[in-house]
Formats: C-alpha cells, sequence, structure tokens
C-alpha cells in the first residue's frame, strides 16, 4: 500500500513529515542519525557558519509559562569541521535526508559555508536569516527583504541543492519578506523561527538569559506560527513548512490545515522525549484515514478553501 | 505553571541554609526544595549563580528537609559560589537526569575526587536497603579525600568496609583508586560496581568491568546548557548526558568507546581531548 504519510518537499523525499528542527541536538552526526533512528522524516542540523564561534555563558535557556526562551548565540564549530559530521549522517545504513542550517555575516559568508555544507553532503541547505539574539546575522537580514532576496540568490547561484529559508516571525509583515524569498529562487520557506523575548527573576530582579533576551519557542508560539504559515501560503507557491510549538498530532494537522506541507519540532522534545516523531506520525496518520484523506496533499492549505 | 513542560524545570531561588568546608577545594551548600528532596540519587541540578553563570552540580544529600550540592573550586562560578554566605540566594533547576538504579547484593562504590560527593545519596540508599558495600575512595592526597567520615559514620549500619588510596601516599594505600578495585575483584565477586570521578579512571572501571564480568554504572560529566535534552551540548555518542545520563550502565558506555574516556566536545561543539 502506499505511504500516506509520504510528502516531497523541494526534491527532498520524506517517509514522514516531521523534521528534527534546526539548533535541537543537531550538533553531532551520532545525534542527528539518532533522531532519524527515533523516526523523524528529516534532520535539520544546528545552524553553522565560516568560523567556530563559542555561544553565550549560562544561562542559555530558561523555562517561562507555556514556552521556553533560549539564547544559545549559535555555537558551532565552523563548517569545515562540520563536514565531518554531515559525512557521519550520509554514512548511515538508512540515510534521511539532511538540511544543513547555515549562517553568515555577510552574503559571501552565506555563499561560502553553503558552498561547503553542500560539498560534505548536505541534501539541503536552509538560510538561518532568522536567529533573534546573535547581532548582524540572522533576524537583522531576515527582517529585510531586499537582504534575504539577495542572500538567497548569491546562494542559489553556486549550489545545486534546494534552498529552504527559514524566517523570522519578529516582521511586521512576514509575507513580504516571504516574496522576497521565493522571487530570489527559494525551494521552500520555513515558518517560523523564536520570537523575541525575555525573562527577569522578581527575587534576584535580575535577566535570566546571560544575553537578556532571546528567543521563545514551544506552544506559547504555536498560534503566531500557524498564523504565519496562513498568510504565506496564500502569497507563494512553493511548499512551507511549519515549526513553532509542535508537540501533538493536532498541532501537526493545524499547521498543515494552515497551509504546511510538513512540520519541525524542537522543544517538545523536552517534554515527550525522542519519541515525539513517531506520536505525531501515528496521530496523523489515524486521523488521515478517519477522515478520509488518502494522502497529505490533501489536507495542505484545507482551511483555506471555502 | 502549564503542564506541558517538565515542572522540574522551573526556576526557584532558594537560600542557602548551611555551608560546610569539607576539604580545602570543596565546600557544601545545603538548601530547602521540595522537587529536589524527592530526587533520585545520581539525579543533578543547574545552579545559577546570577550575573556569572549556571553550572551542573550533582545532588550530594538529598532528604525531605534539606538537600545539598558540594562545589569544588575550578573556575570563576565555582570560585563565586565559594564567596556565597548562609542567607545568601542562589537560583536552582533539576532535578535532572535518570539516577542511579538500585540493584541486589553485593556492591563496590568507587569514588574519584570530587566525584565521591555525587555518590552520597546512593550510599545513603545502599546502607537503607542493608546491602553489602565495599567502598573505595580515591584523592591525590588526604586533604583532598571527602566524605570519608561520612561514610566511616554510616558502616556499622551496614555490612560495609572502606578503603583508601592516596596517589602520594599520604592515606591508605599508595597509587590509584583502579589498582585497589583490581585487587578486591581479583579476590571477591561483586553483583554491582557503581562509579563517578575523572573519566580515564571511570573508563579504567570499564575496562575492569568488562575483565570481570561485573555491571558497571557510572556517572558522567559533560558540558551543559538546557539540561532537558534538547540543546545537544552534552552528548557522547547517540546519548544525552543531561537526560540519558548522566548514569549510563557498562553495557552502553561499550557502545561509545571511541569517545568515553578519549575526548568530549568543547561549547562551539568541538572534540577536546581528556
Ligand atoms: C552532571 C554533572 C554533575 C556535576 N556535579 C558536580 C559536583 O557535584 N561538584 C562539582 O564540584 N562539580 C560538578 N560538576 C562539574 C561542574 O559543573 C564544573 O566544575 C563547573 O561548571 C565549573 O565552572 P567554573 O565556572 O567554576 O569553571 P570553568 O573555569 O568555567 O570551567 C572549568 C571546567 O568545568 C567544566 N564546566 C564549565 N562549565 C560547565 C558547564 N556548563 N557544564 C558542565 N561542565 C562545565 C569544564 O570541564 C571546564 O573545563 C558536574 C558536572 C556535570 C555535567
Ligand atoms: C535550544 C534551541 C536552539 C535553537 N537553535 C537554532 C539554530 O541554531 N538555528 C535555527 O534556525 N533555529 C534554532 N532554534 C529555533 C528552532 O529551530 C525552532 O524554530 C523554534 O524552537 C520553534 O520550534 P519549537 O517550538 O518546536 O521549538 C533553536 C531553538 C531552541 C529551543
Ligand atoms: S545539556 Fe542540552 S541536551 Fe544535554
Amino acid at each position: 500500500m502506499r505511504n500516506r504519510l509520504a510528502i516531497e518537499i523541494a526534491e527532498l523525499k520524506l517517509t514522514n513529515p516531521t523534521m528534527l528542527a534546526a539548533g535541537i541536538l543537531g550538533m553531532t552526526g551520532a545525534s542527528l542519525r539518532e533522531a532519524s533512528v527515533w523516526g523523524a522524516g528529516a534532520v535539520v542540523t544546528k545552524s553553522v557558519g565560516l568560523k567556530p564561534r563559542e555561544g553565550y555563558s549560562n544561562p542559555t535557556v530558561a523555562q517561562v509559562d507555556c514556552g521556553l526562551l533560549n539564547a544559545i548565540g549559535l555555537p558551532n564549530p565552523g563548517v569545515s569541521e562540520f563536514s565531518e559530521e554531515i559525512k557521519e549522517v550520509k554514512q548511515s545504513e538508512t540515510p534521511i535526508p539532511l538540511i544543513v542550517s547555515i549562517y553568515g555575516f555577510s552574503t559571501s559568508e552565506f555563499v561560502k559555508v553553503a558552498k561547503v555544507a553542500a560539498e560534505a553532503g548536505a541534501d539541503a541547505l536552509e538560510l538561518n536569516v532568522s536567529c533573534p539574539h546573535v547581532r548582524d546575522t540572522g533576524a537583522e537580514i531576515g527582517q529585510n527583504p531586499s537582504l534575504v532576496a539577495e542572500v538567497v540568490e548569491e546562494v542559489k547561484k553556486n549550489v545545486l541543492q534546494p534552498v529552504f529559508v527559514k524566517l523570522t516571525p519578529n516582521v511586521a509583515d512576514i509575507v513580504g519578506v516571504a516574496k522576497a524569498a521565493v522571487e530570489a529562487g527559494a525551494d521552500a520557506l520555513v515558518a517560523v523561527n523564536t520570537v523575541r523575548a525575555m525573562a527577569i527573576d522578581v527575587e534576584t530582579t535580575r535577566p535570566i538569559l546571560s544575553n537578556r533576551i532571546g528567543g521563545l519557542s514551544g506552544p506559547a508560539i504555536k498560534p503566531i506560527a500557524i498564523r504565519c504559515v496562513y498568510e504565506i501560503y496564500r502569497e507563494v507557491d512553493v511548499p512551507i513548512v511549519g515549526c513553532g510549538g509542535v508537540t501533538s498530532w493536532r498541532d501537526a494537522v493545524e499547521f498543515m490545515l494552515a497551509g504546511a506541507s510538513a512540520v519541525q519540532i524542537g522543544t517538545a522534545i523536552s517534554a515527550k522525549g525522542m519519541g515525539v516523531f513517531k506520536s505525531v506520525t501515528r496521530g496523523i496518520s489515524s486521523y488521515l484515514k478517519r477522515k478520509g484523506f488518502r494522502s497529505i496533499e490533501e489536507i495542505v492549505g484545507l482551511s483555506h478553501r471555502s | 505553571m502549564s503542564a506541558y513542560l517538565t515542572a522540574a524545570n522551573r526556576l526557584r531561588i532558594v537560600k542557602i541554609e548551611d555551608i560546610q568546608q569539607e576539604t580545602p577545594t570543596v565546600k557544601s551548600f545545603t538548601f530547602k526544595d521540595d522537587l529536589c528532596s524527592k530526587a533520585k540519587p545520581g539525579q543533578f541540578i543547574m545552579v545559577w549563580i546570577p550575573d556569572v553563570d549556571e553550572v551542573p552540580m550533582s545532588l550530594s544529600g538529598i532528604s525531605p528537609h534539606a538537600c545539598s550540592i558540594s562545589v569544588k573550586k575550578v573556575g570563576e562560578a565555582t570560585k563565586t559560589l565559594h564567596q556565597r554566605k548562609i542567607g545568601d540566594y542562589i537560583g536552582i533547576r533539576g532535578p535532572f537526569g535518570n539516577g542511579f538504579r538500585i540493584g541486589k547484593g553485593k556492591v563496590m562504590v568507587v569514588g574519584g575526587g570530587t566525584g565521591t560527593t555525587a555518590l552520597m545519596p546512593l550510599v545513603g540508599s545502599l546502607v537503607e536497603e542493608n546491602f553489602k558495600v565495599t567502598f573505595l575512595l580515591g584523592a591525590k592526597t588526604k586533604n583532598e579525600l571527602v566524605s570519608r567520615d561520612r561514610i566511616q559514620a554510616l558502616l556499622p549500619k551496614v555490612a560495609g568496609r572502606i578503603d583508601v588510596a592516596t596517589e602520594d601516599g599520604s592515606c591508605g594505600s599508595e597509587g590509584v583508586i583502579t589498582d585497589l578495585a583490581e585487587k578486591y575483584l581479583n579476590n571477591e565477586e561483586f553483583d554491582m560496581i557503581y562509579t563517578c570521578g575523572p573519566e580515564r579512571m571511570m573508563y579504567k572501571m570499564l575496562l575492569l568491568s568488562e575483565r570481570f564480568q561485573t555491571p558497571l554504572q557510572a556517572s558522567l560529566e559533560r558540558l551543559m546548557r538546557c539540561a532537558i535534552g534538547i540543546c545537544g551540548t552534552c552528548v557522547i555518542g547517540k546519548f544525552r548526558v543531561c537526560r540519558d545520563g548522566p548514569v549510563f550502565t557498562g553495557e552502553q558506555l561499550s557502545k561509545v568507546k571511541e569517545e568515553f574516556g578519549h575526548f568530549k566536545r568543547a561549547f562551539n561543539g568541538r572534540k577536546v581531548k581528556l
């Protein structure tokens, strides 16, 4: 029988629509492989740049009601050293699509990192133009449609692999940025990265994160992410990957109804463990069966139809 | 509070109720916290020192009324902690990790350096369950032997004994603790080995446990950030030390032998030799 859950996104063939989100466990080849063993349909690496970065000092995460704050600060060993981890994932007997998340402090840095990652075996690249807590990369680019377009265009010129663009919700008009990315050649969009946020401890009167400001993830941001996917879906015709607060199959289905072809899962691993990929996948499958749908495609964007 | 994220991960601010100087470099800090009082031996917490750092620390005391951590002064965070006074506040979240599984029969507990303090709640449980326990404590020198008096005080309650090795011979036999462990394993059979200490030492204990076909549980350290199994900082092979550990069985460790005892990851993810 045909796999109801199979989905193709920008040439990548996924056996199910759940992905490990960027920056979640994706620091080593072994842990990326482990996510696939636990049932992720694709994995995204930690965001890597040209040079090694330490990240911020602790506290780098802080729990708040219904969500999690983080300002890890993009730690990574630099793309050359990270190539070893990429190769390790590709050597697996049961390879699954590997998406390498990259960042740069300039367009030319993005291009350099993209080339090395592609050479090492990335099946696709995800441009992190949306990190809310590192200056001069991430959201500073992602909030500016023409900068996003420039980065996407240059990366596309230099690699053959599909290019995903991960959007920040910290903009007044996410559709404008999404359209700029797609017009510049993006093959898929990921919506969204974390929401700029902060927490202060009232007993000690201190901001909790060492960087003071970080990004909010988890259930708290799901309604924001759903709205972003919904708005973008109406205006672009590349696949959208939903991200933000997916914890159960209901969340995943909600993203699909809004217009997502797949979902990424991050924070939920802390509460649900690695089993979350299988539980979400199974839940989507029973939903499709119960409602008489033959494939995921049939429900993507369904809430838009009148 | 939402039911969603782990309840243990909520930050609490607790008052330091008591401070004990254990050795010239180790101090124990006592505080009250309901969640920590329910912790399992071998679990750890994240300790927040505002404006300085947040670092992982094993619980060295777990009781309904009070809990403690025992901190060795090694760098900025631990130095700042050592300057804290009774009545000062620290932030904590946790307990995290799996903790030790309490088995049956005749057990050997091998502690090296400060690692011994992380074994204290386990020792408490073993004593309650009335096991036959052999404690082997190792340190560089006599002054740095932690918890020896406390264990000694518990001994009358169990069929237990204690033996000590120091590298400079200032107390017990001269040499490393693993040599002493080997001697015991050569002469007797044990049902379980528990260990915590420097990783090279624990690696040697793994090899001994394989040679003598005795099950092992070892408590590991890796750099940590989130402590809830998502950031990937603490990984060893496919395992997350904060979530799948910090206690691993010999069987699990034998699967990550290229890494265990050989290298760990720096904060930037690069491999660092141990
Ligand atoms: C699960 C676990 C339990 C621990 N239990 C204890 C304990 O009971 N008593 C004790 O004295 N120490 C314990 N440690 C080690 C303790 O966390 C470090 O000594 C402490 O973080 C050092 O911080 P620092 O700023 O004083 O030193 P630094 O100069 O910053 O670092 C010294 C060394 O400490 C380690 N370290 C620094 N930051 C971290 C971090 N965020 N996570 C893990 N290791 C770090 C590194 O190996 C580093 O090289 C434990 C570590 C782990 C992972
Ligand atoms: C600890 C942590 C680290 C993250 N690191 C990255 C990163 O390196 N690159 C990136 O694009 N997004 C990163 N993110 C954002 C996630 O990929 C995701 O967009 C966000 O957490 C929302 O999804 P969630 O609610 O399922 O976690 C990180 C999130 C967390 C919690
Ligand atoms: S410290 Fe973050 S995964 Fe273990």
